[in-house]
């Protein structure tokens, strides 16, 4: 181990944060881009699916409390792209990756929202499931990463609240607003909880992330904590989760779950879900026809320079 | 009685902020740069936010409605009563900026007047909502040079939502029976009297954009009565869309 590896080492061992200006493993950095880009992506696209029923929205303050939510997740794009900067990559960059289907971004945003209750359930499980990877976060070694997190977590949790609270107006209007709140999560339970990904066991970067103290938890050790924070919260909408297996084990201290699906999972990081190609698409759309609006932006900032520099 | 029409009054100021509002919320998500989408919802917040304040008011005073959303969301396409100019599709990015140009201009001198209403809740609304103007007016004036004189294909783009949208300016500043009306008991300031400084601004700065304008601004558009684009319903049929579906439930 060379100086600046033991520098680096020592840091971590002592709880310190890195910084961008500090010698980092190239590996550590490699991570770090693919990891913090993956999640800025997840944003960005995430906001495809919840912008959909902006337009729709069935009240003044559910259309405002959807846009304004929408708006935020536009925002911690905003901050995870800066942080992923910090690393020296730039944001055209990362959006190439996107566009050219090379960068991940979370597999859950590749289901659709069909109907209104579907916004609920997203705020409620999704935001949810967010937060408890999220709150790992903000411990990060990498001080930009970490920082990023802890403004990001307090936007969420008023997500993940507000999606409840959905719910709630749902699973206590009319019968056929029951129905809808219970279809949604029959849809939204499986998918939200493969968004802590693979088991430990088949995990390709988990150890190595966690020995870093990128990551401070195992995947199946936060999804266990989300399915024991969520089911309360379903019991009191009276609503079922679509598990016949779910029963508190009393030995544990924790609630048994059945057997993801993990085939599906796979299919659709592969690209084979319900709107991969569709969300993919909208992104590339707007990029491009966003190219003439960002080349005359710059055109004009060059004029303005040079008449500045003329003078 | 003057209750019901400041009522109607309010509902008609209330329907340009819902329906560009509306409009703006269907590029969220979608913007040419992340910082301007974020920038737009940002208008589109303001303007429902604004929406509400027109609404509830007019509930309150209305012996039709009860609530802010069944006005919003309740009403027959003739009796919304927004100017035709906010109802247009986003089109490209240089239309939405256009359209967004021409109101924002409208809008601030719009409010600068309405704050010395006699109506004081409508006085109230103004006063809040100049803060927000003033920044979307900055922001779309802005993106009208930058893309007047960015580049050939910019220039031409925003000429060519110039040109279309340049009729629908009209509307804006020519007063309805109930405006007039208003105006007459000291509480809506008389459009009319907006009309050659609205122009004066918008002139200079298209001039200095690099944009030629249209002569003719006649128009025969009167969304303010009740008569919409053939767009319009398309609008309407999303914002309705759950309150027609499920009627009588709480959201
Ligand atoms: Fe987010
Ligand atoms: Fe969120």
């Amino acid at each position: 181990m060379d100086k600046f590896e033991q520098a680096f080492q020592n840091k971590l061992d002592n709880e310190e944060k890195i910084e961008p200006k500090d010698w980092m493993p190239e590996k550590y950095r490699k991570t770090l881009i693919r990891q913090i880009s993956q999640h800025a992506h997840s944003e960005i696209v995430g906001m495809l699916p919840e912008g959909n029923w902006i337009t729709r929205a069935p009240s003044m303050r559910r259309k405002i409390g959807l846009l304004a939510k929408v708006q935020d997740e536009a925002g911690h794009g905003l901050y995870l792209y800066s942080a992923a900067e910090t690393l020296g990559i730039d944001r055209a960059e990362l959006f190439d990756q996107l566009h050219s289907g090379i960068a991940k971004y979370s597999s859950i945003f590749n289901y659709p929202t069909i109907s209104w209750s579907d916004i609920g359930a997203i705020g409620w499980l999704v935001d949810g499931a967010a937060i408890m990877n999220q709150v790992m976060l903000t411990r990060a070694s990498y001080g930009p990463y970490a920082r990023a997190m802890v403004r990001i977590c307090k936007e969420e949790s008023f997500h993940q609240r507000q999606g409840y609270e959905m719910m709630v107006s749902l699973a206590n209007g009319t019968e056929e607003q029951k129905e809808m709140a219970q279809d949604s999560l029959n849809r939204w339970w499986w998918p939200s909880l493969m968004m802590f990904g693979p088991s430990n066991a088949e995990s390709t970067h988990s150890a190595q992330s966690m020995a870093w103290k990128i990551k401070r938890k195992s995947n199946d050790d936060l999804r266990q904590q989300f399915v024991d924070v969520t089911v309360p919260q379903a019991e009191y909408l009276g609503l079922k989760i679509p598990d016949d297996k779910l029963k508190w084990n009393e030995e544990r201290g924790h609630y048994d779950f059945g057997e993801i699906n993990w085939d599906e999972f796979w299919e659709v990081v592969k690209g084979n879900g319900p709107c991969n190609k569709e969300r993919l698409e909208t992104r590339v759309k707007a990029h491009e026809n966003g190219a003439w609006v960002r080349e005359a932006a710059m055109a004009y900032s060059e004029k303005l320079n040079t008449a500045v520099n003329h003078k | 009685m003057l209750k019901q029409k400041i009522s109607a009054y309010s509902i008609l100021l209330g329907d340009q902020s819902l329906i560009l509002g509306q409009r703006l919320g269907e590029l969220c998500g979608h913007g040419p740069i992340l910082e301007v989408d974020i920038a737009m919802t940002n208008i589109a917040l303001d303007l429902l936010g604004q929406a509400r304040l027109y609404y509830q008011l007019a509930a309150e005073l209305s012996d039709t409605y009860e609530d802010e959303d069944q006005i919003a969301f309740l009403r027959r396409e003739k009796d919304y009563n927004n100017c035709v100019l906010v109802e247009m599709p986003n089109g490209d990015f240089g239309d939405t900026i256009v359209r967004q140009y021409l109101f924002d201009v409208y809008h601030l001198m719009f409010l600068n007047q309405l704050k010395e209403s006699n109506e004081k809740r409508l006085k109230a609304i103004a006063e809040k909502s100049i803060k927000e103007v003033r920044y979307h007016l900055n922001f779309s004036g802005d993106w009208i040079l930058r893309l007047g004189k960015g580049t050939e294909v910019s220039n031409q783009k925003i000429q060519k939502a110039v040109d279309t949208l340049w009729p629908y300016t009209k509307e804006l500043v020519q007063s309805s029976e109930l405006e007039t009306e208003m105006h007459g008991f000291g509480i809506a300031p008389n459009l009319a009297d907006l009309e050659d400084e609205y122009y004066r601004q918008v002139k200079s700065k298209f001039a200095e954009a690099e944009i030629k304008l249209p002569e003719d601004k006649w128009s025969q558009i009167q969304g303010k009565k009740g008569l919409h684009s053939e767009h319009f319903g398309y609008l309407l049929s999303d914002l309705q869309y759950l309150q027609r579906s499920y009627p009588n439930s709480k959201w």
